[in-house]
């Protein structure tokens, strides 16, 4: 194998490792930005004492749905990359996850960017993903009939099971996240936390 | 009044616009936790090419040894530069003095100052939450955003899961009690805001 192939079997094309280095640096800058780089930050959360987390989920959520579907509305060739529902394995791998991510208070992008916000202890996490991934691989052959493969209802959406267009479902959802929304801001001016 | 965090409606909603430039210029969805299992997948190709050809799961991500796949592909540059963004970010816009965080306080105050228990306690939360992840098929990027905003079911079914599971873990394992101000997102903001 010459040196050009043996290249290749690892490094993809320099344009395409240039984007996704530079959708890293805007993502980490961003979850930063966000405060979910700290692990009181998530781990409040989860003990709902602040909504950080969801504020920003959500809203990344209802501002990229709309515009990708409006962009898609209007003609724009942009492919879909829309996950397969295998029931049982995302429930259960996202119950393993929520405890995975109580424990370490980071989700696998949050703990990576945690390192450059000076979290020292994320390095851990970021070796323990390295165990997990292990784990996983060489598991995989066990867990792939008796869960993977178990209720596997393919790749649906809000819209295909109301059959509605994607973009009118942004009705509600917005709707629903701005009513969260002022909500949480009562609250959060009740109890004393950010005024946001 | 300064604040030096940012308002996470912002913050959120920049997430959203880098999602409309991946999805429009590089056909990609945001995504993290797939380059970690093709990381090892591509190491096992290179070590043990016999073994890593029978794993279906191994040659999804890394390819065979006569067929590879590219291991550092557009995700792995993306995770790599994370950090750097996140440093980014708290070097050059928030004016907050931080410490470097070795054992966070309400970690702390459950289960004491020691680094190692810390330690150990985030390589096993990180074990479990990639384990986690990979059989849900993506994590809090993939999933929940990249899938939510596609309308996706098996976005919202993962974020349902993950907070039933993960709210008792974390109220049985920090308790009830008010974060210490700071240490709470509260310091990142101005006194003068309250």
């Amino acid at each position: 194998m010459n040196t050009l192939t043996l290249a290749s079997a690892w490094i993809d094309s320099p344009s395409k490792l240039i984007l996704g280095a530079l959708t890293g640096l805007a993502f980490g800058f961003l979850l930063q930005r966000g405060s979910v780089t700290r692990f009181s930050t998530i781990v409040d959360q989860l003990r709902l004492k602040d909504f950080t987390v969801l504020k920003v989920m959500l809203t990344a959520i209802v501002v990229g749905g709309i515009g990708i579907y409006a962009m898609r509305a209007f003609g724009m060739d942009i492919p879909l990359h829309i996950k397969g529902t295998k029931v049982l394995g995302v429930v259960l791998g996202g119950g393993i996850f929520g405890i995975g991510m109580a424990i370490l208070g980071y989700c696998p992008g949050t703990v990576i960017a945690a390192v450059g916000d000076g979290s020292r202890h994320a390095w851990f996490g970021i070796l323990g993903m390295f165990v997990g991934a292990i784990a996983y691989t060489q598991t995989y052959p066990l867990i792939k009939d008796p869960i993977l493969s178990k209720g596997d209802l393919g790749k649906i959406t809000l819209a295909s099971e109301l059959g509605w267009p994607p973009l009118l479902v942004f009705v509600p959802l917005g709707l629903g996240a701005i009513v969260f929304f002022l909500t949480l801001k009562k609250w959060d001016r009740s109890s004393g936390t950010l005024d946001w | 009044m300064k604040r030096t965090r940012w308002s996470p409606y912002l913050a959120g909603a920049l997430l959203g616009v880098l999602s409309w430039i991946t999805f429009a210029t590089m056909h990609k969805a945001l995504g993290v936790s797939t380059t970690p299992v093709r990381i090892v997948s591509g190491v096992e190709r290179a070590i043990a090419p016999q073994a890593a050809a029978e794993n279906a799961y191994v040659t999804k991500y890394a390819g065979t040894a006569q067929e590879p796949k590219p291991i550092i592909e557009w995700q792995f540059a993306l995770v790599a530069m994370l950090a750097p963004g996140a440093f980014i970010g708290a070097k050059f816009f928030g004016n907050e003095q931080r410490d470097p965080e070795y054992v966070p306080e309400l970690w702390s105050k459950r289960f004491g100052p020691s680094r190692a228990l810390r330690y150990t306690g985030a390589l096993i939360g990180g074990a479990i939450l990639i384990y986690g992840a990979r059989m849900a098929g993506g994590c809090t990027s993939g999933h929940a955003l990249s899938g939510g905003m596609q309308l996706s079911i098996s976005g919202w079914i993962f974020m349902a899961a993950f907070f039933i599971a993960g709210v008792p873990t974390a109220l049985f394992l920090y308790g009830t009690e008010r974060t210490p101000t700071n240490t709470s997102a509260q310091a990142d903001t101005d006194k003068g805001a309250h």
